[in-house]
């Protein structure tokens, strides 16, 4: 029984990792390439599962809702970039993080505005309803599966474009040495832009699939915001490649945590006493963890070479 | 033109004149802050509050016992500071006579004292911690819900009755939650298999669940509210675990969140003090009422805070105003009022005596959902702490 509740854990683990992985790309991307610190990010990853909502509602099928929630959701971060960001790329660490903190203000009562302060309801597409067995009395719901699916096909269609793409390869030297592809001649303008706008429909997507498992509601991303600023920490900050292996490791740490954490406590400790300290240790395993990646490797476990 | 709109501004302004002498001339009017969470996840409970307390001002020609009455509403955006701020403001700015709130147990704990320290009345239509329904009970406050253990005992309760031998139970952890799990424990003597207490405001709970499939309980006891509950009782459903698992729960399925959790909480089981279908006097009006103005079905939320407002009415009839805070206290203790809930006294700590139901989730006429009435679980049940309050004395 046991090994089959740690197998369902780590599917568990690596499905929150893939959710965690799609908000961290686009976020460490823009920290890496353009230094730029955009606190925002959480809320568009609220957006994408706003218009997964609204789309899904009006088309009455989660995958045209869906497909349009993308270009949506892309076209919305391109709109905050030209209106609000492009300004800010020249200004110091602190005035950008006072300026996309308002943003997340100004855009969680904005969706307060239009569509409600209650938990809004995206249902499961049909094709991806109920659970399959995977032991015996083991049910894993099929969609949170094809999250997992979903995740992995992204991360490997990122690692075409970034390894060998044009786009990508600038990207990479950007997150090297922006100043120098800029003296090249190359428009990094330009490049930011894109580099924005991408990383804000993986936000957006990321939010669009979680809408039929958790509740959609205004500043659902405020928390995961910090998860994905962790999992960048870890990962080394503009590194694609330790995004997505810091977010599979925050997502394994912080779900099998939280389950066994108490169990293994057993085996040193009376049963009382294990359970309490591991209900309060649980949720401090991430931080312990970045605390601990900060002080033995500060640049991330897999950091852009310089 | 402009002379004729100068002449007819001027005239505009004497009538306001007139209207503001008016006003003043008549009996004292009275004011009241109401001061609930209406942003943030959990808004949706404090719109209940608000939307139910003013339909009853409403239904009452904006009076309560004959006494104009202004309601000046204040968000305490789940936030203990930011309530703090909000009630000073009621007190000092606005200066009302009666406070009334809030939803959640730890703002009352911010809220309690300055109230208290200024000498106003506080009443809470919805947080009823342990904390002031014992020693630290106070002849200003009162609590028009329910003492927070009452709830999950009837659920404990119920497990012990249906002969549940191995419960999960799985609670946030923070106070309100503890206590909940404690309450459970009151009157159900079987195991316990796990307690589980998760981060407050935690929405995947796919790990949690795949431990309850993994330890097959009799049935899983848990307190979710808000968004929290949405997540949980889709994640159950989504999981399979419905119809093997029974779930009995806390706040969790509500009218609420039943918009959002829809036939994914059908057959769920609750416990509350009320249900929109319930048989006593002027629910059915009450209940058509508030879809009529809201568009949605009332919950326990909104009946409390009704009731609270026809508290109010019957209290300040009785004392006739609120200039005599001695006489009003006494007269809202006396709770000469017929509430939604049927049966209602206030105990010696000044919460309620009141029957508590098992209700269940089930799907209305009009395709919105509601809980209804399953059994009586307790009858005119007091709360535990209350012999240990000594008021006055």
């Amino acid at each position: 029984m046991y090994t089959t509740l740690i197998l369902v854990q780590t599917l568990n683990g690596l499905q929150f990792g893939i959710i965690l992985f799609l908000i961290a790309a686009g976020l460490t991307l823009v920290f890496g390439v353009m230094d730029f610190i955009n606190l925002a990010h959480g809320v568009q990853y609220m957006i994408g599962a706003y218009f997964a909502f609204a789309f899904t509602t009006w088309t009455g099928n989660f995958g045209l809702g869906l497909l349009l929630a993308l270009p949506t959701a892309l076209a919305f971060g391109l709109l905050l970039e030209a209106l609000v960001f492009r300004h800010l790329y020249d200004k110091d660490h602190l005035e950008q993080v006072l300026a996309t903190f308002g943003i997340i203000l100004f855009l969680n009562q904005g969706v307060k505005v239009i569509w409600g302060s209650s938990p809004l309801f995206v249902p499961v597409p049909d094709f991806l309803q109920g659970s399959i067995v995977l032991f015996e009395g083991f049910f894993y719901p099929v969609y949170r599966l094809a999250i997992i699916g979903a995740g992995l096909a992204v991360a490997a269609l990122l690692y075409v474009l970034v390894n060998y793409t044009r786009a990508g390869m600038l990207v990479r030297a950007g997150a090297t040495n922006a100043k120098m592809v800029a003296a090249l001649g190359v428009d990094i303008r330009r490049l930011f832009m894109i580099v924005f706008g991408f990383g804000a429909m993986l936000a957006g997507f990321a939010g669009a699939m979680v809408a039929p498992i958790l509740s959609v509601e205004p500043g659902m991303g405020d928390n995961l915001l910090i998860l994905a600023f962790v999992v960048i920490v870890i990962g080394g900050i503009g590194s694609i490649r330790g995004a997505f292996l810091a977010a599979l490791i925050i997502g394994l740490v912080d779900t099998l945590g939280r389950t066994f954490a108490g169990d293994v406590l057993r085996l040193f400790l009376e049963p009382g006493a294990a359970s309490t300290i591991g209900r309060a240790v649980a949720p401090m395993l991430i931080y312990i963890l970045m605390a601990a990646v900060l002080f033995f490797r500060p640049a991330g476990l897999f950091p852009v070479k310089r | 033109m402009t002379r004729i709109s100068k002449h007819l501004g001027l005239a505009a302004l004497g009538l306001l004149a007139t209207t503001a002498l008016t006003h003043a001339q008549d009996a004292d009017p009275m004011k009241v802050g109401v001061i609930v969470t209406l942003s943030g996840p959990a808004a949706s409970l404090g719109e209940q509050a608000r939307d139910g307390f003013q339909l009853a001002i409403e239904q009452l020609g904006g009076e309560l016992g004959g006494v104009p009455v202004e309601v000046v509403v204040a968000d305490d955006e789940q936030k203990p500071d930011v309530a703090l701020t909000r009630v000073n403001g009621l007190i000092e700015r606005e200066d009302v006579d009666v406070v009334v709130g809030p939803i959640f147990s730890n703002i009352l704990q911010a809220i309690h004292k300055p109230v208290m320290d200024a000498g106003r009345i506080l009443i809470s239509p919805n947080a009823g911690p342990s904390s002031y329904a014992g020693a630290e009970c106070n002849p200003n406050f009162f609590v028009t819900s329910y003492q927070n253990d009452q709830v999950h005992e009837v659920m404990g309760r119920v497990a012990q009755d249906r002969g549940y031998e191995r419960v999960f139970i799985m609670v946030p952890n923070y106070q309100a939650g503890r206590d909940s799990a404690a309450g459970f424990k009151r009157h159900f003597e079987g195991e316990i298999v796990d307690e589980v207490y998760t981060q407050l405001g935690q929405l995947d709970f796919s790990a949690e669940l795949a431990r309850i499939a993994a330890m097959q309980p009799d049935a899983v006891f848990t307190f979710m509210p808000g968004g929290m509950g949405v997540n949980l009782v889709r994640q159950y459903n989504q999981a399979g675990m419905k119809d093997r698992i029974p779930f009995l729960s806390a706040f969790t399925v509500d009218e609420s969140t039943l918009p959002a959790q829809q036939d994914a909480a059908l057959g769920m089981f609750g416990a509350m003090t009320w249900a929109p279908d319930m048989d006593t006097p002027g629910n059915a009006e009450f209940v058509d009422a508030y879809i009529a103005k809201y568009g949605k079905v009332p919950g326990s939320y909104a009946m409390q805070a009704y009731d609270t407002a026809m508290l109010l009415d019957s209290a300040v009839e009785a004392a006739g105003g609120v200039g005599d805070q001695a006489a009003l206290l006494e007269a809202i203790k006396a709770a000469d009022f017929q509430s939604l809930r049927g049966d209602f006294a206030f105990n010696d700590n000044q919460y309620p005596i009141q029957d508590f139901y098992l209700v269940e989730v089930a799907k209305r006429d009009d395709g919105m959902f509601q809980t209804q009435i399953v059994e009586q679980v307790f009858d005119d049940y007091g709360d535990v702490y209350a012999s240990e309050c000594k008021m006055g004395g």
